[in-house]
């Protein structure tokens, strides 16, 4: 029911735009807009002060990184409507050396929020009052939430009793960073490869990680006895 | 020489002395009125405040970051350490965004003691707030009794989850445990006593001459100017602008709830007072309702692959057993999908933007903290005034560096 609504909400969106959204997403009665950074600025303005949608409030900015992507970076704008109680998303994807249009004029609260943008994941903001790093140490080097920084950062911090100040050292771990593959298919009782099965059935199958589909897997040829 | 310069120039040294640069100052990270571990850097011409910059995270911890290394079981108590005034409020929204994504409803009886808790939890933060406020602004008996009637109401909250902070309590698909015998008999006893110690507590402070001199037209903010910056829950409120998450997209049991929403006319620092007060009648209200209605049964679901089956059944069944073991080493997989989902935190607005690839792990957990955008705004709203008043500011917008600084 909602979701329907949310669609016709968008196609009329999306037209009443022209061209500036790429398109949308409704997934669990939410709803999200695709945009480039070229037109973020044009769509945003059109939410908040177009009276039959009145997305006034920005509620956050952030950012999600896919690394193998070549738009390395999803911006990602929730907006929240007071008058029509409804939130909206808005997604521009952004590539790793690509500068994108500041919003903090349109919402001043988008100032900070750009600005953790900026400090956990290296994205610049063009025109932006005063973008400085805001969460992590003075003289911090790297962008944290980026995939490729490591958990354990790359400095550590201690008082030097000799020197009588707080120094950085590079970090020393005791014991190794350990990532445990929990890929395992828990609901598949049926895939487990035991000693001698693969003489019971004659398609090639196993244990297939990245897919959850008992079918793809040779599934129900073994019962889940 | 000094007296031609006088003679010739009398207007010069005039001009020198007025025009003194503004002088900085730094306040904390290591005071008292700054909650927590702010640093502010302010530019005062004399007593006047022309600029206010804070500098956070000082008491950053990388939650987001760790989140994406952990289980969804794993990152449920990292919510207790945002908000550490309220912590089941945070919980609030992690469980209810991954219950989303999972497609899932926890049965009645708990949705009706995470209302219940959620509602306790917006006492707990109100009253720490209030009475560190009138402290700040120069009031202490508030905080020496408040804080006796905060310490009743901790001893609820740690009957039900075992401990006074890190409750890890409310979890995707109900709560951990069930209310121990007597608790709902003591709390309903005590939600009839605590609307009087409020009525005792507004007496110190509501016509208080000091306290309204000290609040009142300190930090305006206009309707327009809280919906610029963002804000959310009780400061927007304050701000003559009614909304609140409860009401507008309720949440669990709240729209069964019968309870009013304060709202404040003015936008100053007295009128957040005033509406964070009023919460608190309004919360007592909930909480009578929750414990009158609250219904038997299962406090989460029947569903081992989301919640540990009972201690009991392990020793007997061999699946119980394997679940368990699953669940608290490998935990569940959650469907490829995003999800923001906000709850109505005592502070304002908490939401969690959740995107999972469908491993048993967040792809990413963004924690929207309702403080951030609050501390942002403290920059406009103390220009011009003293330097006494941002206190004032500061105590009024609610911050706590736990949830501002992740």
């Amino acid at each position: 029911m909602l979701a329907e609504s949310l669609k016709e909400q968008a196609d009329s969106m999306i037209e009443a735009l022209n061209g500036d959204a790429e398109g949308y997403v409704v997934y669990k009665d939410e709803l999200t807009l695709q945009a480039s950074p070229k037109t973020l600025a044009s769509v945003l303005k059109f939410l908040r002060d177009n009276a039959d949608y009145a997305y006034t409030i920005l509620i956050d900015i952030t950012a999600v990184d896919y690394p193998e992507r070549p738009a390395r970076f999803d911006i990602v704008y929730n907006l929240l409507s007071i008058t029509n109680n409804a939130r909206i998303r808005v997604k521009i994807g952004v590539a790793e050396d690509e500068i994108v249009p500041s919003i903090a004029g349109l919402f001043s609260t988008a100032g900070w929020f750009e600005r953790e943008v900026w400090d956990m994941y290296g994205i610049p903001f063009s025109g932006h009052p005063d973008l400085r790093r805001i969460l992590t140490d003075y003289g911090f080097e790297g962008h944290p939430l980026r995939k490729d920084f490591p958990l354990t950062g790359y400095v550590e911090v201690r008082y030097d009793e000799e020197k009588k100040r707080v120094v950085y050292e590079p970090v020393t771990l005791t014991q190794d960073f350990r990532r445990f593959d929990f890929l395992s298919p828990w609901e598949g009782i049926t895939d487990i490869q035991l000693p001698g099965d693969e003489k019971a059935v004659c398609p090639p199958h196993g244990w297939h990680p990245a897919s959850k589909d008992p079918l793809k897997n040779g599934g129900d040829n073994h019962g889940s006895g | 020489m000094a007296q031609a310069e006088q003679t010739d120039t009398p207007d010069v040294v005039v001009a020198e002395e007025t025009q003194i640069r503004p002088y900085t100052m730094n306040f904390g990270p290591q005071h008292p009125a700054a909650h927590g571990v702010l640093r502010l850097v302010l530019e005062l011409d004399g007593e006047i405040v022309e600029r206010a910059d804070p500098h956070i995270g000082l008491l950053h911890r990388g939650t987001e970051k760790l989140i994406e290394y952990k289980t969804y079981v794993q990152a449920l108590p990292y919510f207790d350490r945002l908000d550490y005034v309220a912590p089941m409020n945070q919980e609030h929204a992690f469980a209810l965004g991954v219950e989303k994504l999972l497609g899932i409803t926890p049965p009645k009886r708990a949705q009706y003691i995470r209302v219940l808790f959620a509602e306790l939890g917006r006492i707990l933060n109100h009253i720490l707030n209030i009475t560190t406020y009138a402290l700040d602004v120069g009031a202490i008996t508030p905080a020496l009794w408040g804080f006796e009637e905060r310490e009743k109401a901790m001893e609820f909250y740690e009957r039900v989850c075992g401990a006074r902070l890190h409750a890890n309590y409310f979890r995707p698909g109900g709560v951990h445990q069930d209310m121990p015998a007597g608790l709902a008999e003591d709390m309903l006893e005590w939600c009839e006593t605590f609307p009087k110690f409020l009525a005792d507590l507004e007496t110190l402070l509501t016509d208080n001459r000091i306290f309204k001199q000290r609040t009142v037209d300190i930090g305006v903010v206009t309707p327009e100017q809280a919906l610029d910056w963002g804000f959310t829950g009780p400061m927007l409120r304050a701000s003559k602008t009614p909304w609140d998450l409860r009401k507008s997209q309720p949440y669990d049991v709240y729209a069964e709830m019968d309870f009013d929403i304060p709202i404040g006319k003015t936008g100053d620092c007295y009128a957040r007072y005033l509406v964070r007060m009023a919460e608190m009648y309004e919360s007592i209200k909930i909480m009578k309702q929750c414990l009158e209605k609250m219904p038997e049964g299962n406090i989460k679901m029947n569903d081992y692959k989301v919640s540990p089956p009972p201690r009991a059944e392990m020793k007997t069944s061999m699946e119980a057993l394997i679940h368990h073991f699953k669940l608290y080493t490998e935990g569940y997989h959650v469907p490829e999908g995003e999800t923001y989902t906000a709850v109505e935190a005592p502070k304002g607005e908490f939401g969690v933007y959740l995107v999972s690839d469908g491993t048993n792990k967040p792809y990413r957990c963004r924690i929207r903290a309702p403080g951030f955008a609050h501390l942002q705004a403290l920059d406009f709203m103390s220009r011009g005034h003293q330097l006494a008043d941002t206190v004032a500011i500061i105590g009024s917008l609610d911050i706590v560096f736990g949830e501002i600084d992740r």
